[in-house]
């Protein structure tokens, strides 16, 4: 079994195969990465450049570590300390890095599309980490198999996302991974945070928070994208949290127990109050323990495409 | 294809009750030793061994574990993909004997690899090699075992295949030529 891929662009390219592929290297990854010495030295002959041309914690933390448990050799990059600064085109800046010999790039870039294009024009495996309002490929898998990881199965899951669906390429991602498991999904929020057609990927859209979490198993709670924002897509915050914000008495209110998810970062009181966020039904630290066990997967399984010249 | 029997079930048995005997000869309650079977079809052998020295020779807690040697393997992006198998082992091997099992010691290449991941569970007092064949004349790699239940003579087109009852319906051990 291989990947059907060589470049993670987005989950729109890859099939419900790679998917299975995915999450059954993760397992193992995962017993890996809670020995007591987490590391093993497949990529021990992989450079791989970690390009981010916008800001990025825990994404980038949990690169960095997944590519370090494999032994590859690592090289960091911020646009805001760069030439990117000078005027270098992407090509330019990407092309001088792998002429250092670089195998792998992981990129995260402000603009949608930025991944795919690269990947056409540069001779590396490209993994994308976040590209504007487009697609979070990693984000998703890592939801997916928490949701895999606790209830056995993504097929057949109801699964509401609620928040900023406009200008997030984490719902982007999501939708694309839970629909090729067979999940029902339904989005959630105010009507100008929901994008034009989106209904033409088979997902429903509730404009109210208390009949969406009616109907769901699992609630996946999306920031609100300020810095993303051009205009007033809502009248304040705190009419936003009065409408979509999750809190512990309309969890108390339902008549079951839904599993709360949270990509990161959050925005306790906004999206999600403090004590849902850390209660016994948040699957959020799981998520990014999980995370690295994913992109030690992902980075796996593209490294091996590129075959040792013979 | 051509197969021929090296193997039968009856010599199976023998075997594993001799392998069996040498184990106990050296480490005594196993105490201090732990089992490991190399995935994935060391864990086979392993799990009969275990159950000889516990049912035949009433020797209780015996520690034994399944150890992957896919992400130590030297032969990552050089052909066909590699397929991993679970590793389980819920113990720390700091300070014990580690006794690595095998199904058909070949090239070697595989006990290297196993020598290195088994480290990521601390450090053995001694590492030792059970195989149920050892196909001498073929390795590449300085690497014997130190109890083993029959040494082949085979070319490297021939394949030795090791059947169990458990997974492939009866105790036997092939020569096969393609």
């Amino acid at each position: 079994m291989e990947l059907s891929v060589n470049h993670l662009l987005g989950i729109k390219y890859i099939t419900k195969n790679d998917l299975k592929l995915i999450f059954e290297t993760a397992d193992h990854f995962k017993e890996v990465i809670n020995r007591p010495i987490k590391k093993v030295p497949s990529l021990r002959d992989i450079t791989i450049a970690n390009l981010f041309f916008e800001n990025s914690t825990r994404t980038r933390l949990s690169f960095e570590l997944a590519e370090k448990r494999l032994s590859a050799d690592v090289v960091n990059f911020s646009a805001s300390s760069s030439s990117v600064k000078k005027g270098e085109t992407l090509i330019d800046t990407v092309n001088n890095i792998l002429s250092m010999k670089v195998d792998m790039v992981v990129m995260r870039h402000p603009d949608p599309g930025a991944c795919v294009f690269l990947s056409k024009h540069v001779a590396a495996s490209i993994i994308n980490a976040g590209d504007g309002a487009h697609e979070h490929p990693t984000q998703a898998l890592l939801d997916s198999y928490s949701i895999r990881e606790k209830f056995g199965s993504v097929e057949g899951k109801k699964v509401v996302l609620v928040g900023d669906i406009l200008h997030s390429r984490v719902a982007l991602s999501n939708i694309f991974a839970l629909k090729l498991q067979g999940a029902k999904v339904k989005i959630c929020g105010p009507k100008s945070l929901m994008p034009k057609h989106i209904e033409s990927l088979g997902v429903e859209i509730e404009t109210n928070l208390r009949k969406a979490l009616e109907w769901c198993d699992i609630a996946n709670m999306l920031r609100v994208q300020h810095e993303r924002m051009d205009a007033s897509y809502f009248p304040s915050t705190r009419e936003y949290v009065q409408q979509f914000g999750l809190n512990k008495k309309i969890l108390d209110s339902l008549d079951r127990e839904i599993t709360i998810m949270h990509p990161g970062p959050i925005n306790r009181g906004v999206e999600i109050t403090s004590d849902v966020a850390d209660s016994e039904h948040s699957l959020i630290l799981e998520q990014v323990q999980n995370g690295v066990a994913i992109r030690m997967a992902v980075l796996y399984l593209l490294a091996e495409k590129i075959q040792q010249p013979a | 294809m051509k197969q021929k029997v090296l193997l039968d079930a009856k010599e199976i048995d023998i075997i594993l009750h001799r392998l069996a005997c040498q184990l106990i000869e050296n480490h005594d309650d196993f105490s201090q030793t732990v089992l490991i079977g190399i995935q994935p079809r060391g864990v086979f052998l392993a799990d009969r061994i275990l159950k000889v020295l516990k049912e035949d020779y009433k020797i209780k807690d015996i520690k034994k574990g399944n150890l992957d040697i896919t992400f130590y393997r030297d032969d990552f992006r050089r052909g066909e993909p590699l397929k991993a198998n679970t590793t389980h082992i819920n113990f720390i091997v700091e300070d014990k004997n580690v006794v690595f099992i095998d199904d058909v010691l070949f090239t070697g290449r595989s006990i290297r690899s196993a020598l290195t991941a088994i480290q990521s569970f601390g450090r053995p007092k001694k590492v030792e090699l059970l195989t149920l064949i050892d196909r001498r004349f073929s390795r590449h790699l300085p690497i014997q075992p130190d109890y083993n239940g029959r040494k082949v003579d085979a070319i490297n087109e021939e394949k030795v295949k090791v059947s169990w009852k458990e997974n492939d319906g009866k105790d036997v051990v092939y020569l096969v030529n393609e």
